[in-house]
């Protein structure tokens, strides 16, 4: 049982420390909110407690800093660039601290997912604040111990000086200070004595990568483990009408086959389905087996009947939906400033074009997976998974069991790209486990993934815009997509704010097929959309889009916009940096460039798409971008993910193409879905506009640029825009054969 | 079940599997070694990727029952302590990010090396071109190839 000393914890509530019974010091706290009074803080490491701690930092005797990292770790880097802030203020050496992936116990706040880009910079005040706190006590410790004043100390490197240069390790006085008071007002330190934030930090789980480790869900094995392959319906829509599981019960290895779906219908049809959406409604035949292959195998061998009864879903279909919603005028309006109708009706020039998109699956390369074990004490929940305490509350729900009694295990994730926002594939498991009383791994083959994935909708843009007198007057953006997109916030973005007649309409259709946020969400092809118009009409226009860009931030400089979500300075900071560090102005005989720049995420980007002509066919070679995230908090994972973001997003608007036919992906592997390779991957130059604001992320505002700057090259190159994604199927023959 | 007896990493082990269980699986699940990664089954992505008799393989579609008088390493057997020149380099180049398919990557990278050890930029492209990197490192990926060449060559 803890120890609850009452002087131990700040008036805010905000961190506590206890000695632990092996030695050294354990601090809980709490990211976002503030530590609740009665919250206790175990002795022992075992029982970690993430009830009302989500971050845990472990000071050992012999000076060892652990610290139990908050944030899923889907290859954003949190894992590494999280707890280098607690390390920075608490002055210890950054090759003496270890970082462990914390754990979920329930989920009593807030914040503990991996999307949106936000982690760094949440967390970057709260975390700093304990490392620095946590260095006080440990000064404090030391001056009490010598009987000197704490202002006479300095801490450096885990040591503690005195002011006769007498030195006390961390370590040393661990545990007089876990019982200290916790002092309230730390000072954080000015960003010119970093030495630990801005400076690289290799990824902290690379040993274990490079030597193939067990890390990923899919890795995770009990003793007593069955495994589970899920036959879900094969188009979206149906339901199961019957079975026939004789030829798998005779594959060797196979040990049961059940069903599933009561459980997920009742929530589905409930008043809060939450996530239960993502699921099909259908009951589910799910073989159990002693191996993977097996259950893979199994599932194989079940003659399943589907029936439906609405028409099977197709693209055609799709594409007409989306144009009679373009066409027609059943909007939500989202913004609108001044009247673009008037603006239009008064204009010398218009412009109007039409952007499409199909949908996109995940593919994370690790495929969707989850273990779960279940008794009537416990539910124990271990994989991959982005929102881990969204995850105890349904299975909660979903299973009518406390909330206390069940535990989230995160396990490092083989990629996220939002997909691993949605538990449904963890729903199913925890279906399965309560079924089965035994613990049990259910891994989806990739046709299982690609096939019953969570897209992002196919969506359609149409931009409409005036020019009057040589200036833009009007804009009006209208998006149809596949059940829901846009929301409240994007309107705000760019170029909201530089022009006074404004609209945003957004109209959607329902489908059965289940879509949801992937990497930069809504943005990934907005941004697409409306770069490549703002180019297409700069040359509309008779204006260097560069220029006509940098004239637009002006007049959004000039006027005062509450509602506007970026910095037109910091949009000009990364366009002028971008077009010195390209060569834009001086470009060499045979490079056509596009350029675009955007905000999206809190980060500011400028991105320029060096390509060629190669046998007709435009190559892609290199990508020059713009970064204002604020301060970089580890320049090393950073630039990892500004290229990742910069390739995965010229690789999805070149290749990815997702189309329905009869209810079902027109691709299931990767013989017909095309990823970009490694020779077709762009080089990436990344270069950081350097100031002192607060970090904002880089997970995702590499990306929504990428695709457009590619395009808008293409278009220098050739002379034609695109219209579509992906581009390879949508160059009109003259951009082939030249 | 039938029982199969394979070299891996230099030792001799028994699986008990069906014939047609592919290595990949048998690595995984009975064999604890997890270090050799599913992706696509089909042979088109790499994460699956050991050396057999030094020839980097794509273990998906390599039947156990075939796998008896061959000499496989996996990543696991790569080197003692993770000190391969590509696992070295692939720290000093900080590759991963996600991190899955790494393993498939490096395997594949250690045999092109010992067959090619001073590789041209486009011969690093094409070859390494058969595994998917789903986060895109792959400008990390081609410096540690060539940071590992420079340490073997």
């Amino acid at each position: 049982m803890a120890t609850e000393n009452t002087s131990n914890f700040s008036r805010r509530g905000f961190l506590k420390a206890s000695s632990l019974a092996s030695g050294g010091m354990l601090i809980g706290f709490n990211l976002f909110t503030a530590c609740k009074p009665k919250a206790e803080m175990p002795i022992d490491i075992s029982k970690l407690n993430f009830v009302d701690f989500n971050a845990f930092i472990k000071i050992a005797e012999n000076g060892m800093v652990t610290i139990f990292s908050p944030n899923p770790e889907i290859g954003q880097g949190v894992k590494t660039s999280m707890p280098m802030l607690i390390a920075e203020e608490l002055n210890v050496s950054w090759k003496n601290v270890i970082v462990e992936q914390g754990v979920l116990d329930t989920n009593n706040y807030t914040r503990q997912v991996a999307g949106g880009s936000q982690s760094i910079r949440f967390g970057w005040e709260p975390l700093r604040q304990t490392g620095a706190t946590a260095r006080q006590m440990l000064i404090n410790a030391a001056a009490s111990r010598w009987g000197v004043d704490a202002s006479d100390c300095i801490a450096k490197d885990g040591v503690i000086t005195n002011g006769k240069g007498e030195t006390l390790g961390y370590g040393d006085v661990v545990t007089e200070a876990a019982s200290l008071e916790i002092p309230e007002n730390v000072t954080l330190k000015d960003s010119k004595d970093f030495t630990i934030i801005g400076s690289d930090a290799q990824n902290v789980d690379i040993d274990k990568i490079i030597t193939g480790k067990p890390l990923y869900g899919i890795d995770y094995k009990e003793e007593g483990m069955v495994y589970a392959s899920v036959l879900r319906p094969p188009a979206f829509g149906q339901v199961l009408e019957s079975f026939d599981a004789a030829a798998a019960k005779e594959i060797t290895g196979v040990i049961d086959v059940i069903t599933i779906g009561e459980k997920a219908r009742k929530l589905i049809n409930s008043e809060k389905p939450g996530w239960s959406v993502k699921l099909s409604s259908s009951d589910k035949v799910v073989v159990i087996a002693t191996s993977t292959w097996a259950a893979f195998k199994g599932k194989k061998a079940i003659n399943a009947v589907w029936k439906m009864d609405t028409p099977l879903e197709d693209s055609e279909s799709h594409d007409k939906k989306l144009f009679n919603l373009l066409d027609g005028n059943d909007f939500k309006t989202l913004r609108s400033d001044g009247n673009v109708e008037k603006a239009f009706a008064k204009a010398d020039k218009i412009l109007e074009r039409t952007y499409e998109s199909p949908f996109l699956p995940h593919n994370c390369m690790e495929p969707m997976n989850f273990f779960a074990n279940i008794n009537d004490d416990k539910v124990k929940l271990v994989g991959p998974i982005q929102t881990p305490e969204a995850l105890a509350t349904a299975v909660s729900i979903l299973l009518d069991r406390d909330l206390e009694g069940i535990s989230v295990e995160m396990t490092r994730m083989g990629g996220g790209f939002g997909r691993r926002l949605y538990g449904d594939f963890a729903m199913e498991v925890a279906e399965i486990a309560d079924a089965i009383r035994k613990p049990v791994k259910m891994v989806s083959s990739r046709e299982d993934d690609m096939t019953t994935g969570v897209y992002r909708p196919s969506t359609k843009y149409r931009i409409k815009a005036s020019i009057k007198d040589g200036e833009v007057t009007g804009y009006h953006l209208k998006e149809a997509c596949v059940n829901g997109n846009m929301y409240g916030l994007i309107p705000n973005f760019f170029p909201a704010g530089a022009i006074e007649n404004y609209k945003v309409d957004v109209a959607r259709f329902k489908s059965n097929i289940t879509t949801g946020a992937w990497r930069a969400p809504y943005t990934n092809f907005l941004s697409y959309a409306e770069q490549s118009f703002l180019d297409e009409l700069a040359e509309f226009t008779g204006k260097d889009p560069v220029q006509m860009r940098l004239d637009l931030l002006q007049k959004v400089k000039a006027t005062k916009d509450e509602k506007r979500e970026y910095s037109p300075e910091r949009l000009e900071g990364v366009i002028n940096l971008v077009v010195e560090k390209s060569g834009y102005r001086n470009i060499k005989e045979g490079v056509y460039q596009g350029f675009c720049s955007y905000y999206c995420h809190n980060t500011h980007v400028a991105e320029v798409a060096d390509i060629v002509m190669e046998n007709n066919q435009p190559v892609v070679k290199k990508v020059t971008v713009a970064v204002d995230c604020g301060i970089v908090v580890n320049p090393l994972g950073a630039i990892n993910q500004i290229e990742g973001g910069v390739v995965d997003g010229v690789g999805h608007a070149m290749y990815g193409d997702f189309k329905f036919k009869d209810g079902r992906p027109d691709s299931n592997n990767y013989g017909s879905y095309r990823l970009i390779r490694m020779s077709e991957a762009p080089k990436v130059e990344t270069f950081f506009v350097e100031n002192d604001l607060s970090p904002t992320g880089l997970g995702e505002p590499t990306l929504p640029p990428a695709g457009a700057a590619v395009a808008i090259a293409i278009n220098k190159a050739t002379g034609n825009r695109i219209y579509k994604q992906p581009f390879i199927k949508n160059m009109t023959p003259k951009d082939i054969i030249g | 079940m039938p029982t199969y007896n394979v070299t891996i990493n230099g030792e001799t082990r028994s699986v008990d599997a069906d014939s047609d269980t592919p290595l990949l699986w048998a690595l995984r699940d009975q064999l604890e070694l997890v270090g050799t990664k599913y992706g696509c089954g089909i042979g088109q992505c790499g994460t699956c990727t050991v050396h057999v008799d030094g020839v980097a393989t794509r273990s998906c579609l390599l039947p156990i029952s075939a796998m008896e008088d061959k000499k496989i390493t996996t990543i696991e057997g790569l080197s003692k302590g993770g000190d391969h020149p590509v696992q070295k380099a692939w720290k000093e180049a900080d590759v991963p990010q996600c991190g899955y398919c790494q393993s498939g990557q490096i395997m594949t990278a250690s045999a092109f090396l010992e067959s090619n050890p001073k590789p041209t930029e486009e011969e690093i492209r094409s070859v390494m071109s058969g595994n998917i990197c789903r986060c895109s490192a792959y400008n990390r990926i081609h410096k540690a190839v060539t940071i590992a060449s420079e340490k073997i060559g």
